[in-house]
């Protein structure tokens, strides 16, 4: 086993839209010993077909092996390491902060820096929505706590590679393939 | 069922009939090609039960239902085909579950089929519900749960195609109550199952075949490893052309066992843990290891960190999970073995190895002085000296089923098998009392063969309760209990590393002889080895299924021995005296 350093990965599957499915890839998951950082799930444009995004903390061989074992289970239709691929990343997150009329403009103010808006507005409190990478969500609760976070709540990453090809086509080229170069 | 009249003509339909999901249950199975099954009735499963009756389908009752997956299990192991067991609901279900974990860790074809209560009372706690496909998940290769007798055809359909495909293992298939007694319109589709996200077949790139090659052509000390993958996936007759060509030597992981001769010229040997002391060396001294459908278990490896460190590894694997899992390789072949050792095969030539070939004979040659076989028995009664003798006295042609502990690594290192599918024994779970039930599954699978039964006293007593279905069911195994009085391979790690404290395991017994004989079976007993030749034979002649009771040298240990986690090459030797047996306790 080589001891390379563990990173950030993010992979993308196309499972069947079943009852169960996840439950089967947490578990697998769990007895892997695997750890997931976050993981979304949700419908694709055809029926029948859910997509995931899921990041964990792997090295090479690990990833390859997730990649590996994911594949194997029967209702998983295609899984893909995109981590070296040029994607588009995004998380979103509502943030509800404690604020009254007399420091909303502040507040607005800096939504803007952050391209963040307002969706919500309450005598003492003021929601916002915000979309992007986990980094900048975290720079804008950052700067929102001082004024005190009500609550919070976040999306798992979904991500999308960049260019025309889309990750259904992707894995169907390696259909036959394991995935695997000879070192 | 010996009612025939009561059968159905089993001619293929074309025209939809009104089926209950029972009757398409044991339709479907007839159609797979399933002639027996292994099983335990219950609420659940009653429906099915009563519609069996009508098709023509053996039904062996075991009598608990962990014997009745382990006989599933046997019997795939013994005929390459898809072993079925059937239970129902409930604490029917969790029986199985052991079995099921057997079988996945041992890469075992086999079809569960469990009741489920009625599909309306899922969820609500009802009498004899068990989220048995949620409890069965991480152990099985798959499972389906199904509530409609529509889908019943289907689901076992698939269920035998991932069974029995790829990487093989379990497959579970829950059905509600209430779908096997729902009709439906039914005709079998006899077309074959499409599954777009199960794609089993992988196929290595020409280069890297090429690449390979080169590897085998340039290697001075290399090594073969003929894995279970050998044997699951017919390449006995590949490998052996291989070695012919190439004179490599071939090591064995104990589920390769006979997917190699074991009396072939080139052939060393079990490695591992309990692997010949030259088989390890070999390995720790290889420059080229080429591992055929094995997958690097922390049992053959030992210490990774200093595992065949002046060694290339070539890993022919179908499971491209395993690539890299435990041992780093440096050229994986991820496919079917015996495709890729015939796309090998034309281009290998005969390897100039004879030097490493020679140096192999001498170590073999050290390790002569302390092999058990040359050793006087000082009128003792040796496991291994039983175990070699019943290798002489079978022709070394048994079916031979162990159980788990030292019987079983000594069965390992002292029976000689030549072919493939004739040793059947729990490797990756370990799993006590899986031989007895095992062996009843592989006597279906080869009734002309002569099946025996090798296990520990311990284990033995695990799933005795199964005698009694070998004397309903009228079938003939050959039970050789070696009785040690110990759960002898823990009381060795206890003796070795535990200060030789026997905490829990001295173990008394029932006669096994009267145990037998209340069974209606014959029981016999042999104390010295003399006795050994006259009781095989014995047994073999007698009709009915034979209980031997070897009453063999208690503290005795299994050699040589790699410790857990230790380096391959660290082994404990069989220590060198005029005693030739290793004495605990009183000389301490
Ligand atoms: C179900 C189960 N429980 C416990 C163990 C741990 N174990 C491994 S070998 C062994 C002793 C087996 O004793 P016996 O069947 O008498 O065989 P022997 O080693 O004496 O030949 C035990 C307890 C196991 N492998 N399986
Ligand atoms: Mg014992």
């Amino acid at each position: 086993m080589t001891e390379s350093s563990h990173s950030l990965r993010t992979f993308v599957a196309y499972v069947e839209d079943r009852p169960g499915v996840l439950n089967r890839i947490a578990s697998l998951f769990r007895r892997r010993n695997y750890n997931i950082v976050s993981l979304n799930v949700g419908r694709t444009h055809e029926a029948g077909i859910s997509r995931m995004t899921f990041q964990m903390e792997a090295d090479d061989d690990m990833a390859r092996r997730i990649e590996a074992n994911l594949y194997k289970m029967v209702h998983v239709l295609s899984v893909e390491d995109i981590t070296n691929t040029q994607s588009v990343i995004r998380d979103l997150a509502l943030i509800k902060v404690r604020v009254g009329p007399e420091r909303r403009a502040e507040v607005l103010q800096i939504l803007s820096v952050f391209r963040a808006h307002a969706v919500d507005l309450g005598t003492e409190t003021l929601t916002v929505e915000i979309t992007g990478k986990q980094e900048k969500i975290d720079g804008l609760v950052a700067t929102l706590r001082p004024f005190g976070i009500v609550e919070m709540v976040q999306t798992g990453t979904v991500a999308m590679t960049r260019g025309n090809q889309g990750a259904a086509a992707r894995a169907a080229h390696t259909e036959d393939a394991s995935g695997i170069a000879a070192a | 069922m010996e009612d025939a009249a009561k059968k159905l003509e089993t001619q293929p339909q074309t025209t939809p009939k009104t089926l209950t999901g029972s009757e398409i249950l044991w339709d479907t199975l007839v159609n797979q090609g399933v002639e027996v099954v292994f099983g335990y009735p219950g609420g659940a499963i009653m429906p099915a039960y009563d519609a069996m009756i009508k098709y023509p389908v053996r039904h062996v009752l075991v009598r608990h239902e962990q014997g009745a997956a382990h006989m599933a299990d046997g019997y795939a192991r013994a005929s390459g085909k898809v072993g079925v067991c059937i239970a129902t609901s409930g604490p029917g279900a969790t029986n199985l579950v052991t079995g099921l974990a057997n079988a996945m860790l041992d890469s075992i074809p086999m079809v569960a089929i469990t009741g489920q209560v009625a599909s309306g009372l899922l969820g609500s706690d009802a009498f004899q519900e068990t989220d048995i496909t949620g409890v069965s998940l991480p152990i099985t290769k798959h499972n389906i749960m199904v509530t409609r007798p529509e889908e019943i055809c289907q689901a076992l359909k698939e269920a035998f195609y991932i069974a029995s495909s790829g990487r093989p293992g379990p497959v579970v298939v829950d059905i509600t109550k209430d779908a096997q007694q729902k009709s439906c319109e039914y005709v079998y589709d006899p077309s074959p199952v499409r599954l777009p996200g199960y794609r089993p077949d992988y196929h290595p790139i020409d280069k890297d075949i090429a690449r390979a090659i080169d590897l085998i052509h340039s290697a001075e000390r290399p090594v073969l490893f003929c894995g279970h993958g050998v044997i699951q996936s017919n390449a006995t007759q590949e490998l052996l052309e291989l070695v012919e060509k190439t004179q490599i030597p071939v090591a064995c992981t104990l589920l390769g066992l006979g997917g190699f001769p074991a009396t072939h010229k080139r052939a060393l040997g079990m490695m591992g843990m309990h692997g010949e002391a030259w088989v390890n060396r070999a390995i720790q001294e290889a420059d080229l290891l080429i591992a055929v459908g094995m997958r690097f278990d922390d049992r053959v490896t030992g210490n990774l960190k200093t595992y065949a460190p002046g060694a290339k590894k070539i890993h022919i694997e179908l499971d491209p999970a395993e690539i890299n899992k435990n041992v780093h390789v440096d050229l994986p072949l991820v496919g079917d073995a015996r495709q890729i050792l015939q796309q090998i095969l034309p281009h290998v030539k005969s390897c100039k190895i004879q030097p490493w070939l020679d140096y192999i004979e001498d170590l073999k040659g050290e390790t002569a002085v302390i092999e058990i076989q040359h050793l006087p028995d000082h009128g003792k009664l040796y496991a291994a000296h039983v175990i070699h003798d019943l290798w002489r006295y079978t022709d070394g042609k048994a079916l031979v089923v162990t159980d788990v502990g030292q019987h079983q690594m000594w069965e390992a290192q002292y029976y000689k098998h030549d072919h493939p599918r004739k040793l059947v024994t729990s490797g990756g779970l370990g799993t006590m009392g899986f031989a007895l039930p095992a062996a009843i599954g592989a006597k279906f699978a080869c009734p002309d063969d002569d099946v025996w039964v090798i296990a520990g006293d311990g284990g033995f007593q695990m799933t005795a309760a199964e005698l009694t279905t070998c004397a309903q069911e009228g079938i003939k195994v050959n039970v050789a209990i070696i009785n040690n009085g110990y759960l002898g391979m823990v009381r060795q790690w206890q003796q070795f590393f535990y200060g030789g404290r026997y905490v829990a395991t001295p173990m008394k017994s029932p006669d096994f002889v009267k145990l037998a004989d209340a069974h209606g079976l014959l029981g016999l007993r042999v104390t010295e080895r003399a006795q050994v030749k006259a009781a095989v034979e014995r047994a073999r002649a007698h009709e009915g299924s034979v209980v031997i009771d070897f009453r063999v040298e208690q503290e005795d240990a299994v050699y040589p021995m790699v410790p857990a986690g230790a380096d391959l090459h660290d082994m404990i030797r069989r220590p060198q005296s005029h005693n030739p047996i290793y004495e605990t306790g009183e000389d301490e």
